[in-house]
């Protein structure tokens, strides 16, 4: 499946277990903030859980998305970038929120976002001040994840909410690979992933 | 007999390990005093008429463009509502990146002999449950007086408390307010200096 999503556009879909999704920038700026709901539909994304676990504030190649319960909802198993922000949220989206709504979901499913292809850079001053990055994407970055159990995905191509840039389009492919290699990862993800494939992968 | 416009309406310690659910109204004053240093106390913070309406850590951290808290940093609700304002830190700093230990979260990052371990989640699902506050409802909270330094070059890492014996934050609401606390009873690393401690809630109100 591949479809190209518009700027200001919202889109969700299932993805089973083993298949991957990859994100591809369609325009310099491009923004793709995205929200994952797992199996059981109630464990969500934890970012906190997901950094503390591998000593990292930013998504990169080579880690575990990991759930509030523990388990290991997808892998980034490959980005052009290796910085997408995940510490400075979204403003509220309408069109987001009503894609949680299709799936039975509402606001109390909001969780802690990552914006692919947006950078948010931190100082290294005592208040650890944040300021964005304008053109940290270009079009052609991408970043693949592969589902680790069967999940829900929700994407909003809104541009990020410190970005004065316009609103880009971003292309969603969803792929069947026969087996995606896990890549280099710390021994938390591993465990993660173990305890997934052991429990409900 | 003196009158004054408010009087302390709460003043109770919180033993390690255990929480709290405080109702704040509008302009009270929560003060969390940590007793004995060095103790991470996780806090979530939601609007007691419509608990949707609740802290949001990354909206909190970039509508103030800077990670750590202190005094002036504004407390944001996923609507972008101001929920309270911290209005007093000896501390310095705070965190609400590193989020609230749980017995699941332990395994992945100690093994599995943590799993029976108490964990904040625990503490947050036990004494939220009368307000409604269920798991759909956690959020990702505050870790008042704990130190998770992020770095220019992306890195995360949990490091020894920058707090000590009788340092205080304190929060001001900007609306009624449900707080949830768990005293954090962490001990697999520094956050509680490896031994967790009782702290003291103040409400002035
Ligand atoms: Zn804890």
């Amino acid at each position: 499946m591949n479809h190209e999503m518009p700027g200001s556009a919202a889109w969700s879909a299932p993805v089973r277990a083993g298949r991957t999704i990859t994100l591809t920038a369609l325009a310099d700026g491009a923004n793709a903030t995205v929200l994952i709901v797992g199996a059981d539909r109630l464990d969500r994304l934890n970012i906190p859980d997901t950094l503390k676990s591998q000593m990292s504030a930013r998504i990169k190649p080579g880690m575990v998305l990991m759930s509030d319960r523990g388990l290991a909802l997808a892998t980034v198993v490959a980005s052009t970038l290796d910085w997408h922000d995940c510490l400075t949220g979204a403003l509220p989206d309408r069109l987001l929120l009503l894609e949680l709504t299709k799936h039975g979901f509402g606001e109390a499913d909001l969780h802690g976002c990552i914006n692919f292809f947006s950078k948010v850079a931190v100082a290294d001053d005592p208040r650890a001040s944040l300021a964005y990055i304008p053109g940290h994407a270009h079009a052609g970055d991408t970043v693949t994840l592969r589902a680790d159990q069967d999940l829900l995905i929700f994407v909003s191509t809104a541009p990020h909410a410190l970005s004065d840039g316009p609103a880009a389009g971003v292309a969603v492919q969803l792929e069947s690979p026969a087996h995606v290699e896990d890549p280099d990862l710390r021994e938390e993800a591993v465990r993660a992933l173990r305890l997934t494939r052991e429990l409900i992968a | 007999m003196t009158i004054t416009a408010t009087t302390v309406a709460l003043d109770s310690v919180v033993e390690a390990g255990d929480g709290a659910l405080v109702s704040v109204p509008t302009g009270g004053r929560l003060r969390i005093v940590d007793l004995h240093g060095n103790q991470a106390v996780d806090t979530l913070f939601y609007d007691a008429h419509d608990i949707d309406n609740r802290y949001s850590a990354f909206d909190t951290i970039r509508e103030q463009r800077a990670v750590f808290l202190t005094t002036g940093s504004r407390l944001i609700s996923t609507r972008l509502d101001e929920l309270a304002v911290i209005t007093d830190d000896t501390c310095g700093r705070h965190d609400t990146v590193g989020g609230a230990c749980s017995q699941e979260s332990n395994v992945i990052r100690y093994g599995e002999f943590t799993r029976h371990q108490h964990a904040c989640r625990q503490t947050f699902l036990r004494y939220g449950a009368v307000a409604g506050i269920g798991q759909r409802q956690l959020a990702h909270n505050i870790n008042f007086f704990m130190n998770v330094p992020v770095t220019s070059t992306g890195g995360l890492t949990f490091e020894d408390g920058l707090s000590a014996p009788g340092k205080y934050v304190e929060v001001t609401a900007s609306r009624d307010l449900f707080v949830l606390i768990s005293n954090c009873p962490q001990v697999n690393n520094p956050c509680n200096g490896w031994d967790p401690t009782p702290i003291q809630l103040l409400g002035w109100w």
